[in-house]
């Protein structure tokens, strides 16, 4: 097992499957690929959770979520994931398979199905979509846009991602503006939904024990009357190059100082290896076993979390850290000096086999879990591969020292971004 | 070992007694590529005051969660790094009621076990170990004092209880981790981490008997006492407080409302668990007639949430969510369970409600990691989660309704409030 099959079932929707007789559950999901821009963002962040709200069948959300307790507490979640500059919105269902309930319900067909009118068959008043339901998601996404600084570890990478790619589209904050989210209208969200759902690649997933056929028909039963125009691109764009590193430090109510540097991955990203990419990082900053980790926290005890995390598909990669403000100098300092550290070879034969090892056993672990298995796939229907987590992971053990030595001379600082409290010094 | 099959499900759990008082679970997973060990004493943030040799014993805030940092500390150095070192994905975590030691891989399984066995029965501490850890919890736990969930959680358990110790936070604070040296940890250390104390759960594609076998060759200390521990005096039903607000930087006010939960010992317990959960789930969750209007005038997002929250002795009723009018949402909740009947569209929906728990039972068997917790948390107070389908099964709709009902009286009820600074909630 680990393999997929995957089948085009009408132009523009691509349906990806899993087989695998291990869960007691099966997953499905449907997203729209659409590019990242401000103006459609808060369009598209708020777009399923209208969806969500009621289509033809269940007008209404108690008759929905009495559907899906009648169906085992099957769940239908609405989704926006970003993949480099990609925004995939739309639905995952997770829900029983029928096979251990010892009923006779058909519990795939009925939650695909579920699915499909949700996105397809939106409940409407006077052809548009019903006001009262985008009037209150418009509210509630201006509430979550609003709620970002409440958590202080992810608004600091948020901030960080808005200034240094202030001319890009990955600065967009995928849930909008609030300026842009507070205009929204039932007309103008209608006139989006009608457009992308003819115009956007549509991605289908499914992981679990039914038969092949049997998925394949019932998501040709619950699609079928999906429009399909010319579909729309959407691309990442690749910086290679920054200017002199640039320092931002901003002020808030907070006791903990919360520090984001942003990164460019550099000229590897022209003919980026992914394997290398995820050993770097897991050798740098991104696992336990990391210099960041027991460096900066374990041995000198500069703050309680740090990581890095990269982004294959953009090339960037960030480092974030919850220090005192008082140790911004020594914690900085020390982030670059692991990163030289890198970068001039540094790296005992230990680190680089435990970080191949972190890097091999999480993607074979990945193919235990439905929903990361969803993830999985769906970034790597981006990249266009098809290397199942096996492979990937066979990958990553054959990286060698050199390989990560060179991501890491690639790899250019672009911004320090700096949360701290009002009446700290730093 | 002693294997229980469950036919309908298709699962098998194997458990065992070692002589000297450990428990073991085996839950095996045939086709997973993760190997899941879970190793955990029953004893969590809300052991701070406990009877040894007839005398009460006092230890600071924090000391479960002090322990749990500590504990990766091996003459050979950090136990943390051999696990990562041979393929591992190690953590540790103190809720509660339990601190718990863990890896998942996928090679090496045998050799990680016996590393985690080792170094959880290993107390290795010096005084300028411990105080450089002092460092690293104080970041942790002003990370925590930033985080506004925590922080509205904390004002209701403040307001409702007098003293139960699930008033504190699981870390502690910067004062009261400051009492805790080398001395105190080995004294906690040998209290505690006692066979006849713990509890090791693992799951994956593995052998059953060699997991005992391994326990056995690796767990030899003698079986401990399983101390008296004080969770508080007896408390009234009613809230100690009404009302906490604290004002911190949010973008939306948040709140939480809830009671205090009679404590009954043993698989009541969980029974009793599950009605409140299904008498929540009745009265306000999200098919609730309640939830649709609340959420349709806008009162209410997709933040709000009900249910039932348990630590040692006690458990808390709760409902919350960000909110620009909780008084309003309170007022219509209590309104709600006060006029709550079992009437005929109530029982259709409890029948509906008890499929879906069943399916988060199922849910729960594809994931190796919450099947060993639920194990753990359990076999210290309540029914296995394989034991719960049939509790379920005998839940009658009458039972939840009178539970919630109580729960949601205005007078049982307190609210903690987290507004923005100079904001009016």
């Amino acid at each position: 097992m680990g393999g997929i099959e995957r089948k085009t079932v009408l132009p523009g929707v691509n349906l990806s499957c899993v087989y695998t007789d291990k869960f007691k559950n099966g997953l499905f999901s449907a997203y729209l690929m659409r590019g990242l821009n401000s103006d459609d963002a808060p369009k598209n962040a708020m777009l399923a959770d209208v969806l969500r709200r009621g289509c033809t069948e269940f007008p209404d959300m108690e008759s929905i979520e009495a559907r899906l307790d009648e169906l085992y507490g099957a769940s239908v979640s609405t989704v926006m994931r970003q993949i480099g500059e990609t925004t995939a919105v739309g639905f995952s269902s997770f829900f029983a398979d029928d096979r251990y309930l010892g009923g006779t319900e058909k519990i795939l067909e009925s939650a695909v199905s579920l699915t499909g009118q949700l996105l397809l068959d939106p409940a409407t008043k006077g052809g548009m979509l019903n006001s009262d339901y985008v009037r209150s998601e418009r509210d509630n996404l201006c509430d979550r846009i609003r709620a970002a600084v409440n958590d202080k570890r992810r608004y600091a990478v948020m901030r960080l991602k808005e200034l240094m790619c202030a001319d890009e589209s990955y600065g967009v904050n995928p849930l909008g503006s609030l300026e842009k989210a507070g205009k929204m209208t039932h007309v103008s969200l209608t006139r989006h939904y009608r457009h992308i759902l003819e115009h956007s690649p549509l991605e289908l997933f499914y992981c679990g024990g039914a038969e092949p056929g049997r998925v394949e028909a019932a998501v040709l039963d619950a699609f079928a009357a999906m429009p399909r125009g010319e579909t729309e691109p959407c691309d990442t764009e690749v910086r290679i190059d920054c200017g002199p590193m640039r320092t931002v430090n901003e002020k808030m109510d907070v006791s903990q100082g919360n520090l984001a540097i942003g990164f460019r991955l550099g000229e590897i990203m022209y003919n980026p290896n992914h394997a290398a990419m995820a050993v770097f990082s897991a050798v740098f900053g991104g696992s336990p076993v990391s210099k960041l980790f027991l460096n900066v926290r374990e041995r000198m005890s500069l703050c309680y979390s740090v990581g890095s995390s990269l982004d294959r598909h953009k090339g960037i990669m960030v480092v974030s850290a919850g220090i005192s403000p008082s140790k911004y100098d020594a914690a900085t300092e020390e982030i670059f000096n692991q990163l030289d550290k890198c970068r001039r070879g540094e790296i005992s034969e230990d680190e680089l086999a435990a970080a191949k090892k972190y890097v091999a056993s999480g993607l074979r672990e990945s193919a235990d879990e439905a929903a990361l298995l969803d993830s999985y796939w769906l970034s790597r229907r981006v990249d266009g591969t098809d290397c199942t987590p096996e492979e990937t992971a066979a990958l990553a053990e054959c990286v060698s020292a050199e390989q990560v030595i060179e991501v890491a001379e690639s790899v250019k600082a672009d911004m320090i971004y700096f949360l701290s409290g009002e009446e700290s010094g730093q | 070992m002693r294997a229980i099959h469950y036919e309908k499900l298709n699962e098998t759990l194997w458990r065992s007694e070692l002589d000297n008082g450990l428990s073991i679970y085996v839950l095996p997973k045939k086709g997973f590529n993760k190997k899941y060990a879970f190793f955990a004493a029953n004893y969590g943030g809300c052991d701070m005051r406990f009877k040894a040799d007839g005398k009460w014993v006092d230890t600071p805030a924090g000391i479960a969660h002090y322990l749990e940092h500590k504990m990766f500390d091996m003459p050979y150095g950090s136990a943390m790094n051999r696990l990562t070192g041979n393929g591992a994905s190690p953590n540790a975590f103190t809720s509660n009621g339990i601190t718990g030691y863990l890896f998942s891989c996928t090679d090496g399984f045998e050799t990680n076990l016996r590393t985690l066995l080792e170094y959880v029965s290993t107390p290795y501490f010096t005084d300028e170990s411990v105080e450089k850890e002092r460092g690293i919890i104080g970041q942790e736990i002003r990370m925590g004092e930033d985080n506004p969930s925590r922080a509205v959680l904390t004002g209701l358990l403040k307001a409702l209880y007098r003293t139960h110790p699930v008033r504190e936070q699981i870390a502690g604070t910067l004062e009261s981790i400051a009492l805790i040296d080398a001395e105190t940890l080995y004294t906690c250390h040998k209290k505690f981490y006692n066979p006849a104390n713990m509890v090791l759960c693992c799951s994956g594609d593995i052998d059953p008997r060699t997991v005992e076998d391994i326990a056995a060759e690796m767990i030899t200390a003698p079986r401990g006492e399983r101390y008296i521990r004080d969770f508080g005096e007896a408390e009234s039903l009613l809230p100690d407080r009404i009302k906490n607000v604290r004002e911190m930087p949010v973008g939306i006010p948040i709140f939480m409302t809830g009671s205090k939960m009679e404590y009954v010992a043993g698989k009541d317990w969980t029974r009793r668990l599950i009605t409140a959960q299904l008498g929540c789930d009745l009265l306000m969750g999200t098919s609730s007639p309640l939830y649709a209007d609340m959420y349709a005038s806008g009162l209410i997002n997709g933040s709000f949430y009900s249910g039932i929250m348990d630590f040692p002795e006690g458990a808390a009723a709760l409902a919350g969510g960000m909110c620009a009018q909780p008084g309003e949402v309170m007022a219509r909740i209590c309104a709600a369970a006060e006029a709550l009947e079992a009437g005929q569209a109530e029982r259709e929906r409890f029948g509906r409600l008890k499929k879906a728990v069943m399916g988060g039972l199922l849910a729960e068997l594809d994931s190796p990691e919450d099947l060993c917790h639920a194990h753990a948390e359990r076999h210290f107070d309540g029914a296995l989660p394989l034991e719960q389908m049939d509790i379920v099964e005998g839940i009658e709709p009458e039972e939840a309704v009178a539970l919630v009902k109580e729960l949601f009286a205005a007078e049982r009820l307190a609210i903690s409030e987290i507004v923005p600074p100079g904001g009016e909630a």
